[in-house]
């Protein structure tokens, strides 16, 4: 198990590495000069030259990548101060440390992800089991057929909607906002209320299709019938059989979705107004921002990269067939 | 008497009639295509420790029936009626839960390929374990001793080590091994198997046969061994059934159905055995046609239209008329007696050498 794990973190510094140069030598490539946008209308040429240094634009690109790469482990000083590692570097719109705004905007999302989390994989899961345990029937139709209707649903489209029906036009629920957990939990969940539900519509119509569909095929299986031979029960057989062997394929894609979710939900954040890693990463792109796109994009694949790691461990777990001798 | 089951309180403690008795079998399913009649009217006994074969072709009911007998068939889109009496209770009307009381303690399957018919999730041992535990409420202490116990008997080496194993750490012919030590976990008084050694390479094959012989010897079960091999069916059974198209066509003691069949299905699956002694160009005899669809069954005999002698029977009765199995050793065919004694000296004998 340790010896998987180095290889798989070793693995995935080389990607994130690969991942940073590509970021770093596409942004050059792009059109767009950052200091000229943060010169301003009436710009000097001395002024550019200036600010120019002060970005650290005028050494050469893989000098530049260099200085950024060795700055993550050892720290680097601006005219700011020092930037203590890991240093990704100061931005360049607000001159603020890229580490202490992702810091700051990572609750956020975190919170955005766990509540939804919590909320659609126990819907999703519940309604498919359900679904599953009962096919064919009214409950198992109902299920099936709300959940198809449900996962053609886009956040950009339902969540004005929901907005528009219980903020804007009743004024039942205030608009969505984060407050900090720590500050007062009920305020945390309320604000954060209506993004919760709208994103886990989606994800919970996904997980129920998803958790059916693997359900009904591992309740054909022979070992579900040894079982059933053996004079277990029928929860038994439900639980302890079927369900288990559903769920490797369940926990694959719940990896992918939470790497992806704490990577940034741009479209969520931004629909509902929240500051998050994925309204970060619109608005540096927005900016020309080199080292908060850099940043960004470094925490985004980081956590990809991460879940990734743990959904092959969780496999380990789940399936002995997958354990390393 | 001996009683081995103490669990077992709501039957009766002695009973005289006939161990398994299955009357009238009838299983339909519903399909978008219509009814399919899978098992059509099948009636057998089984006495406690003998073996009954059951042979024939895919589809042509075994599995079906075997299914039925431990209520594992999906009661959703399947119709059963008939009776299976196992010492004298009807299966077909007892509640769930009785029968999940019956099933792995009372009967008990070994099913065709031990690969995917053991969890790959459970160790070898839990899955050993588990019926016993709810069947006898033993603690997991003495289930574990059990389990090595069993695995030992089955001819498991090193069985306190090889119980902690997952089925994919175990061979072909270990993981049927330890199906089996999982179906006689709680001495079932009736063992089925399903084409037990099918999956398995001929070496393996006698040694699982020869286990179960030795297992049935011990325990004094009865078994039902379905197999399409009839090789295998005469090291096995003492009695013969012979299904086609959802029906019992021959019945008979071995030496019997394998020595003087009666049925031209039974002459034809005899034929199409490769003879060891034979010619290595000698080409191997199927029975022509396929085997017929049970959603549409041919009238008459079912086997009529794969049948060589159908023209030698008067009239267009084996085409229109469907030949009934009669009682104890009897063939559902119209032929007469002294017919299928002249077709079977003058054409099949002399193939089977």
């Amino acid at each position: 198990m340790l010896r998987f794990l180095v290889r798989r973190v070793l693995g995935a510094s080389v990607i994130l590495l690969l991942i940073s140069a590509v970021t770093f030598f596409l942004f050059f490539a792009a059109p767009g000069d950052p200091a000229l946008l943060a010169c301003g209308k009436n710009c000097t040429p001395d002024a550019l030259t200036i600010i120019r240094e002060n970005l650290g634009l005028d050494k050469s690109i893989p000098h530049q990548y260099w200085l950024f790469l060795s700055g993550i482990f050892t720290g680097r000083d601006f005219a700011i101060g020092h930037c203590d590692a890991p240093c990704l570097g100061v931005s360049f719109n607000d001159r603020t440390m890229v580490w202490d705004t992702i810091i700051d905007r990572l609750p956020v999302t975190v919170s955005l992800t766990v509540g939804g989390l919590i909320i659609f994989l126990t819907l999703g899961i519940g309604a498919g089991l359900l679904a599953a345990a009962k096919k064919g029937t009214m409950v198992d139709k109902a299920a099936s057929s709300t959940s198809l209707v449900l996962s053609s649903l886009q956040i950009y489209f339902i969540g004005p909607v929901v907005l528009g029906a219980v903020v804007y036009s009743t004024g039942w629920l205030d608009a969505p906002q984060y407050n900090e957990f720590f500050d007062g939990p009920m305020a945390w969940a309320a604000g954060l209320l209506i993004p919760w539900v709208v994103m886990s519509l989606i994800f919970t119509a996904q997980y129920t299709r998803m958790t059916r569909a693997m359900m009904i095929e591992q309740l054909q299986e022979d070992h579900v019938r040894t079982a059933r031979a053996k004079g277990m029960g029928s929860k038994y057989v439900f639980f302890r059989y079927a369900w288990r062997g559903a769920m490797v394929p369940i926990v694959t894609i719940l990896g992918m979705d939470l790497g992806g979710m704490l990577g940034g939900a741009v479209v969520t954040e931004m629909t509902f107004g929240l500051a998050g890693i994925g309204r970060l990463a619109v608005d540096s792109v927005v900016n020309v921002d080199l080292p908060l796109t850099m940043g960004v994009m470094l925490v985004g694949a980081t956590f990809i990269l991460l879940f990734n790691i743990l959904v092959d461990a969780a496999y380990a777990f789940i399936d002995p067939r997958v354990r390393l001798s | 008497m001996t009683m081995t089951k103490t669990a077992d309180s709501s039957a009766p403690a002695e009973y005289d009639g006939k161990f398994l008795s299955v009357n009238d079998l009838r299983v339909q399913f519903s399909t978008e295509d219509g009814i399919v009649k899978a098992v059509d009217g099948l009636s057998f006994d089984l006495e406690r420790g003998k073996t009954l074969g059951i042979v024939g072709e895919s589809g042509s009911g075994k599995s079906v029936t075997n299914l039925s007998i431990l209520g594992l068939h999906n009661s959703k889109t399947t119709e059963v009626t008939g009776e299976i009496l196992m010492e004298g209770e009807d299966l077909l009307t007892v509640k769930e839960k009785r029968l999940e009381h019956l099933r792995g303690n009372k009967m008990a399957m070994i099913f065709q390929d031990p690969l995917t018919a053991l969890s790959p999730f459970y160790t070898i041992g839990r899955q050993i374990m588990e019926p016993y535990r709810k069947h006898t409420g033993a603690s997991k202490k003495d289930a574990r001793a059990r389990a090595i116990e069993m695995l030992e008997k089955v001819g498991i080496p090193q069985p306190n080590r090889r119980v902690d194993d997952y089925p994919h750490q175990f061979s072909g012919g270990m993981r049927q091994r330890a199906m089996i030590a999982m179906a006689l976990v709680c001495d079932p008084d009736l063992i089925i198997a399903d084409e037990p050694t099918t999956a398995l390479d001929v070496t393996v094959q006698a040694q699982i046969l020869d286990l179960l012989k030795e297992l049935q010897q011990e325990f004094g079960s009865a078994i039902i061994f379905i197999t399409h091999d009839l090789g295998v069916i005469a090291n096995m059974a003492d009695d013969i059934m012979v299904m086609y198209g959802g029906r019992a066509v021959e019945r008979g003691s071995v030496s019997q159905v394998l020595y003087e069949p009666d049925h031209p299905y039974t002459w034809g699956l005899l034929s199409s055995m490769p003879r060891l002694s034979g010619d290595v160009n000698e080409e191997l005899r199927a029975i022509r046609g396929t085997p017929p669809s049970l959603l549409n069954p041919p009238p008459g005999c079912a086997f009529n239209p794969r049948c060589d002698f159908a023209d030698q029977v008067a009239g267009n009765k084996c085409r229109e008329v469907r030949p009934d199995l009669g009682e104890g050793r009897a063939a559902a065919c119209h032929l007469s007696a002294d017919q299928k004694q002249t077709f079977f000296v003058e054409h099949i004998k002399p193939r089977l050498g």
